[in-house]
């Protein structure tokens, strides 16, 4: 029909935005997957950080605010890797991909709307996070422009690389109700030796932290203490330094490497279906 | 030019040869059923005419063009009804059509389609709280917001209750009276009967027959069979002339119990795929 040929096709950007806003919509809307990947974290430190309530030996600084300002990382892990992992195996089963794959939605729309819940609900979670944190644990958020310039990049890096991880890990489960429980046992694991439920991190064996040092929580839980707690914690991390270069780098190689796995991984539809 | 055009289609999943060089044309403004058993090798057919899966041999043309190398122009014509999906539970109709509807460059009004699908009292209810009925007219919605020149419809009753049936038959009608091409899987031979200008039955990966439903198999000129009941007992002939045998049969007083049936669509269908006892 020459009607249809003559109208041009919606922008690639104007559809992911699309995307974005009924992604929303269907997170906020879907209980479990608020209480699960929002609420958890925030609970999680609520509790553990009251059970740490000790100063720091030499610092006048709580094991409670050591451990929120490696919560938050947490957080943000929960609300990238595990929405996007879940969600994508979800989308998967229940028919969103092959509905979508059958309109003229371009891939890369997809995506952009999952980058846009990703960054809202992450952005959210960071807020809740500290509502909790600061008036709990005394958290002081920082006032001078530098810490939150790392903090916008340590974010930033650290939701792109756990979002890229979160889609190739979408296709590990072999169903969406499995999903949750295949994505949270890396996870769960990795807060153990990345510093999050055993603090300091210089506290746990080597081993551990060699392991948890492969992973990006690791990196984005230490770079979030270094936005949120003095410098001279900056002693209690594995190396005895904050080491902005090494988080940075590290969560660039995980973005790249996520890409390539994203691109060797990703199907719109189940193979083992029909 | 066909709208659609199906030589030698192939598709084989490791040892299973799902599909064996299947033939198939439909006609612009076509309503075309394909009916057959499950594992025929129908929803394989019809995921590589959609541009879901790809095909291991044979040419297809799908609005002239290979859905193998499907473009977003090429999917913006065409409208696709899946089966068993659930998604997007948490989002309203009007939500869901409206969405939809921004993905093609020239949409029908999403608040005219919700009409038309006869959803407009549940436009602000989420899709998980409709009823299985509900849900598919709103899958059919969804498959028709953005104007499609082709339409795939799979299985797309099964499980309505027989009200449900006749208002989604006519809502087809309706979308074929406005010259959209349908192409039709069912599992319910009074539907193809129904709505079909032409049907194809495929078993084991091939089309075994093709014609109008009155025609399928040789229908409209099979002997037809002719009962009543005498002082004997019930009676039964098979004659190709059954006007005939009533007249004479006439002759002799008044029957009880007196039929003249030719082999229902349901008869034929079972004879060609071989599943009648």
């Amino acid at each position: 029909m020459t009607t249809t040929e003559a109208r041009p096709l919606p922008g690639t950007l104007a559809l992911g935005l699309a995307r974005g806003g009924a992604e929303l919509r269907q997170f906020f809307r879907a209980k479990e997957a608020v209480l699960f990947t929002f609420a958890l974290p925030a609970l999680l430190m609520a509790l553990l950080g009251s059970v740490f309530g000790d100063e720091i030996p030499g610092t006048d600084v709580t094991t409670s605010q050591m451990f929120a300002a490696s919560m938050i990382g947490a957080g943000i892990i929960s609300t990238s890797f595990l929405t996007l992992g879940v969600g994508i195996a979800q989308d998967r089963e229940d028919g969103t991909l092959k509905r979508l794959h059958g309109t003229p939605l371009p891939a890369a729309s997809y995506f952009i709307g999952k980058l846009v819940l990703v960054a809202v609900a992450s952005a959210a979670e960071v807020v809740l996070m500290l509502a909790v944190a600061v008036p709990l644990f005394d958290v002081r958020l920082p006032t001078d422009a530098s810490r939150w310039l790392t903090f916008a990049w340590v974010f930033v890096l650290g939701v792109i690389s756990c979002s890229l991880l979160g889609i190739a890990a979408s296709s590990l489960a072999r169903s969406a109700r499995s999903a949750p429980a295949v994505l949270n046992l890396p996870y769960v694991a990795l807060q153990f030796v990345s510093g999050v439920f055993i603090l300091p991190i210089s506290s746990l064996p080597s081993w551990m932290v060699t392991t948890g040092s492969l992973f990006p929580l690791k990196w984005v839980s230490q770079g979030f203490r270094s936005v949120f707690l003095p410098d001279t914690l900056a002693l209690q991390e594995a190396a005895g330094s904050w080491e902005h270069g090494r988080i940075a780098l590290v969560l660039l190689a995980w973005c790249v490497a996520g890409l390539a796995l994203c691109a060797v991984t990703f199907r719109w539809t189940d193979r083992r279906a029909g | 030019m066909n709208t659609i055009e199906v030589r030698g289609l192939r598709k084989t999943y490791g040892q299973h040869e799902a599909v064996r060089g299947l033939d198939l044309h439909v006609a612009p403004g076509e309503v075309f059923a394909l009916l057959g058993p499950n594992g025929a090798g129908k929803s394989t057919t019809v995921e590589i005419l959609e541009g879901h899966r790809r095909r291991d041999d044979g040419r297809v043309s799908v609005l002239g063009e290979d859905p193998g190398r499907a473009t977003r122009a090429w999917r913006a014509r065409i409208g696709v009804v899946l089966q068993n999906t659930h998604d997007a539970g948490e989002l309203t109709v009007a939500e869901s059509v409206r969405h939809f509807a921004r993905l093609y460059p020239n949409p029908r009004d999403p608040a005219e389609v919700v009409e038309l699908v006869g959803l407009t009292g549940k436009s602000r209810s989420r899709a998980d709280s409709l009823s299985g009925g509900q849900r598919r007219r709103l899958d059919v919605a969804l498959g028709i917001v953005g104007r499609p020149e082709l339409l795939f419809l799979d299985e797309p009753t099964t499980g309505f209750d027989p009200e449900a049936r006749r208002r989604f038959w006519s809502l087809i009608r309706t979308l074929a009276a406005e010259g959209t091409t349908i192409l039709l899987t069912t599992h319910y031979l009074d539907e193809a009967e129904e709505l079909a200008d032409r049907v194809a039955v495929i078993a084991n990966g091939e089309v075994v027959a093709e014609g109008t439903p009155a025609s399928l198999g040789g229908r409209a000129t099979a002997e037809a069979t002719v009962r009543w009941v005498d002082e004997r007992g019930p009676q039964l002939r098979r004659t190709p002339n059954p006007t005939a045998l009533v007249a004479e049969l006439g002759a002799h007083g008044e029957l009880t119990e007196l039929t003249v049936t030719r082999p229902s669509l349901e008869d034929t269908y079972l004879d060609l795929i071989g599943a009648r006892a």
